[in-house]
């Protein structure tokens, strides 16, 4: 290219682009410092799964039975215990993504369209800064079950920090997808509503489903497998967990949250990269 | 100075669905020049401007930019190129000097020569006050001059400006334009804006009329005035239809009307002046002379493409409303 000569040293103009790295480091800090800017995000992410998790456990409690006898010592609290900590990512990666809303609305990703770097380099920079906000959540939470009596070995938190961060980096691509195609914060509130609130409900997070139309909707939405995943971790090195028998094993937790995570990385990455007639308002 | 230009744009089309927002358009940029694209809001100047910003793809044409292809080589035009878009693009919830250290992240700068850049920027655009402040704190002309050394802080050698102007007040307004000459000046830098107000445009070595999507006009401000046919007589009065087309008919004069006022363009415009007052007694509550504008070319122009059509005066007038 004959003008690339116009580059030379001695211009007064410099030529350099973001490298992946440092563009996925600087989206995820701006996430981070507009997170901690934001309290009342803090407190609505964490603040009404707790409560959930507090009422439903007094209230469902008593009548709460799994049909089998080794799960039976199994109290509400303890078995709703990982769906809590898996809605706390699912809302925080919601608030995080609706961002992508706010960003588009604002104007600042314009300049982050017209900049120098990889689509996919944003789209990992949003996600891993969402994606941590909401690990970071639920393992406050994680904390905070500890206070209320549950019991966990080391290997069985580091495990499930690592299975969680995929969890987290997953839901917050889920909703970077649905965030991106969304021109209103209202839309978006909509969708959270319709889909990403009963994807949580149906996951066995709420209730386990052994049999009926319940069980196969349960087998056919990923979150089951990010839930039971994490059901599972909790009680590593534990003798006769108190699990449902009707739960998937281990390694077809991973595979399909790994999967799950992929998945819905790539389709972030592809709806980011079309032409949005978002873009243009 | 190079003998390329800086901005080539052939032939682009471009539609939102079935509405055509630009029409074969075609114009070049020279390096180092300071370019304004004028034209009425929703005449397509902003469709060009995202075009020529990357944002959005070409559909028909091309657009080469400093010896890129847009169609291929958006990354390369984007390493080199520098926006100021109409809405801000400022993060609010950031101080003024983190927003102006994620620009240099994104376009590869870090570390001592990011700090020293952006300490450059923030004494150059006079922030260096506010330098750790939230930007929603600050008021709009504050907030632009963010957005400028958003826009310069990797030393672009082509800025594309957004209606730079709007929410300025006249004051702000000289300061930018005056900021703009200097980097044009220090740094050779190539300067493209789109303003839909015709006395600013007026400042540009070149000017380009964009209206309905199409290129209208394209030279500079002084040749453009000189294409008009002579002085500008602008008279006001009560009833400006019925007024131009009694000129009309008595001195075969064609008269456009804007507002409650009927304008001539005449090369012996002060000769009429008695003339045209003698002849419409009580009919004339003023009257004046002018040096054609901007406007009067605008004005010209798109005038003339309707009489062309066969269109009545009264299209004229609801196009020159536009302007008015």
């Amino acid at each position: 290219m004959a003008h690339a000569i116009a580059d030379s040293i001695d211009s007064p103009h410099s030529v350099s682009r973001g490298r992946a790295a440092q563009v996925i480091g600087t989206l995820c800090w701006r996430e981070w410092v507009r997170f901690v800017r934001q309290k009342n995000r803090v407190f609505g992410a964490i603040g009404q799964p707790a409560i959930f998790w507090v009422l439903f456990g007094a209230g469902l409690g008593p009548t709460f039975r799994l049909p089998e006898e080794q799960a039976a010592s199994l109290s509400y609290r303890e078995y709703f215990f990982p769906g809590t900590v898996i809605l706390i990512l699912l809302f925080t990666a919601i608030f995080t993504t609706i961002s992508v809303i706010e960003d588009r609305r604002e104007g600042f990703l314009q300049s982050v369209l017209v900049a120098p770097i990889s689509r996919w380099s944003m789209v990992l920079g949003k996600l891993v800064g969402g994606g941590t906000i909401a690990l970071a959540q639920g393992l406050v939470f994680l904390l905070i079950g500890m206070t209320f009596g549950l019991r966990f070995t080391l290997l069985s938190l580091v495990l499930s920090v690592v299975f969680l961060a995929i969890a987290a980096l997953a839901l917050t691509a889920l909703g970077f997808v649905f965030a991106w195609r969304t021109d209103s914060t209202q839309g978006y509130h909509a969708l959270m509503s319709v889909v990403l609130f009963p994807m949580w409900l149906l996951s066995g997070a709420f209730f386990p489903a052994a049999s009926g139309w319940l069980a196969w909707v349960l087998a056919i939405n990923p979150l089951t497998y990010v839930v039971a995943g994490f059901r599972r971790l909790l009680y590593v090195g534990v003798d006769h967990p108190p699990l449902p028998a009707e739960l998937p094993s281990m390694a077809t937790c991973w595979t399909v949250s790994l999967l799950f995570a992929a998945i819905t990385f790539g389709l972030s990455v592809y709806v980011a990269g079309r032409p949005s007639s978002g873009n243009l308002s | 100075m190079n003998a390329d230009p800086a901005i080539d744009v052939r032939n682009v089309t471009f539609h939102y669905g079935q509405r055509r927002a630009l029409n074969n358009v075609s114009f070049d940029v020279r390096t180092g020049e300071f370019f304004a694209l004028v034209g009425p809001n929703g005449g397509g100047k902003t469709t060009l401007f995202r075009l020529l910003s990357t944002l959005v793809p070409l559909q028909q044409g091309e657009v080469e930019m400093l010896g890129f292809e847009a169609r291929d080589h958006a990354g390369e035009i984007r390493a080199r190129l520098g926006v100021v878009f109409q809405a801000p693009s400022v993060d609010q919830k950031l101080t003024v000097r983190e927003n102006l250290h994620h620009q240099g992240h994104l376009y590869g700068l870090g570390g001592h020569e990011l700090r020293q850049r952006e300490e450059e920027m923030l004494a150059e655009l006079g922030l260096s006050q506010r330098a750790n402040e939230l930007v929603e704190k600050l008021s709009g002309g504050l907030r632009r001059r963010v957005e400028l050394a958003k826009g310069m802080l990797h030393r672009p050698q082509v800025l594309l400006l957004d209606e730079p102007s709007t929410g300025l007040d006249p004051g702000a307004r000289n300061d930018l334009w005056a900021f703009l000459e200097r980097l044009r000046q220090s740094d050779g830098i190539t300067i493209l804006l789109t303003t839909h107000l015709l006395d600013e445009a007026g400042r540009a070595d070149r000017v380009a009329i964009i209206d309905e999507g199409a290129l209208v006009a394209l030279d500079t401000p002084d040749s453009l005035k000189a294409t008009v046919g002579g002085d500008t007589i602008t008279i006001e009065t009560d009833d400006p239809r019925s007024l131009a087309a009694d000129i009309k008919e008595r001195f075969d004069l064609a008269g456009t009307v804007i507002g409650d006022s009927v304008r001539l363009e005449r090369p012996d415009a002060h000769r009429w002046i008695t003339e045209l007052v003698e002849a419409f007694p009580g009919r004339i509550r003023a009257i004046t002379l002018g040096k054609p504008t901007l406007e009067d070319v605008f004005i010209a122009r798109t005038g003339h493409r309707f009489w062309a059509d066969g269109a009545a005066l009264d299209d004229s007038d609801a196009r020159s409303t536009i302007v008015s």
